[in-house]
């Protein structure tokens, strides 16, 4: 059995301001685009684990900061 | 009095903190991050900058270091320790300290002279800080300064007296959570904050208020 590839998905946690969010979204209309809202800028990590089970606490002790940050794991090629 | 200032690769105000703590009294030696040994040392700086290039996120990486891993025992046991911008950082992400520093509001970096209340209310490290009438002028500059916690965290640490540095009214300059410049832990040993009490120590470059900060410090030393 390989490793296996995982994307760690990390945002930040609703109700904290997001500037860069923000920023983003402000610029929008100036390009023509329209609508649009509630951006929120995060951060995508990707990596090769041998052992999955260890993603989460991974994640919880350095990838995220559980206090400010939510995370999401999921598998790249569905191994 | 022997202070101890960490420097991680990246550190970029150890000079200054090395300086500032001379002239608060006693001497200072840097402490390289891959140092585990405080054998000697009364009180810790971790200094400001960008260690391990602010990778993931600002102190993240630095949390990990052999040396902090030292300045968390060295904690425990009491010793005074005390964390300036991105050592602050580092001991939030350590949990040595309560609540995280998050991008500027207005995402800027922000440079400038800010006055400082201090709200120690324990006299254990607050000796020569405990003015709430009077600030202390002290130069803030970082792009990542904006304290924030939960609300029921900012009602613990007010309730428990850990909030050691309100921005003067108006002057917050990050939009930090109820103007929180810096913060101590529940025992009152570890102190953080943004703004950089190494850089007001000399009236030539403006204010000597910086140094009531290490004296603080100085002062909590069990």
């Amino acid at each position: 059995m390989g490793a296996v590839r995982a994307r760690v998905l990390i945002r930040p946690k609703e109700g904290i301001l997001d500037p860069q969010g923000k920023a983003v979204e402000r610029a929008l209309p100036a390009l023509g685009f329209e609508g649009v809202g509630h951006v929120r800028v995060g951060r995508l990590v990707e990596l090769e684990a041998d052992d999955p089970a260890q993603l989460p606490a991974l994640c919880e002790k350095l990838l995220a900061n559980p206090l400010i940050e939510d995370f999401e794991i999921e598998s790249i090629d569905g191994a | 009095m022997v202070w101890g200032v960490l420097q991680f690769p990246g550190s970029c105000d150890e000079r200054d903190a090395l300086h500032a703590c001379e002239l608060a009294g006693g001497e200072a030696r840097l402490i390289w991050h891959e140092e585990r040994d405080l054998g000697g040392i009364d009180a810790v700086v971790v200094p400001g900058g960008f260690s391990y290039g602010d990778y993931l996120r600002a102190g993240a990486i630095a949390r990990f270091s052999p040396a902090m891993e030292a300045v968390a025992e060295f904690a425990g046991r009491g010793g005074p320790v005390l964390g300036i911008c991105n050592g602050f950082q580092v001991l939030c992400e350590a949990d040595l300290l309560p609540g995280a520093l998050l991008v500027n509001e207005n995402l800027r970096f922000v440079c400038r002279q800010v006055d400082l209340i201090a709200a120690f209310s324990g006299s254990e490290g607050g000796k020569s800080c405990d003015r709430p009438d009077e600030a202390l002028s002290i130069p803030a500059k970082h792009g990542e300064g904006r304290y924030w916690a939960p609300d029921e965290m900012l009602d613990a640490i007010e309730a428990n007296g850990q909030v050691a540095f309100r921005y003067a009214p108006g002057q917050n300059p990050n939009g930090s959570a109820r103007d929180i410049a810096g913060v101590r832990n529940e025992a009152g040993n570890v102190l953080g904050l943004m703004p950089h009490p190494e850089h007001a120590v000399d009236a030539m470059t403006g204010s000597t208020d910086g140094l009531r900060v290490f004296d603080a410090v100085a002062g909590a030393r069990a």
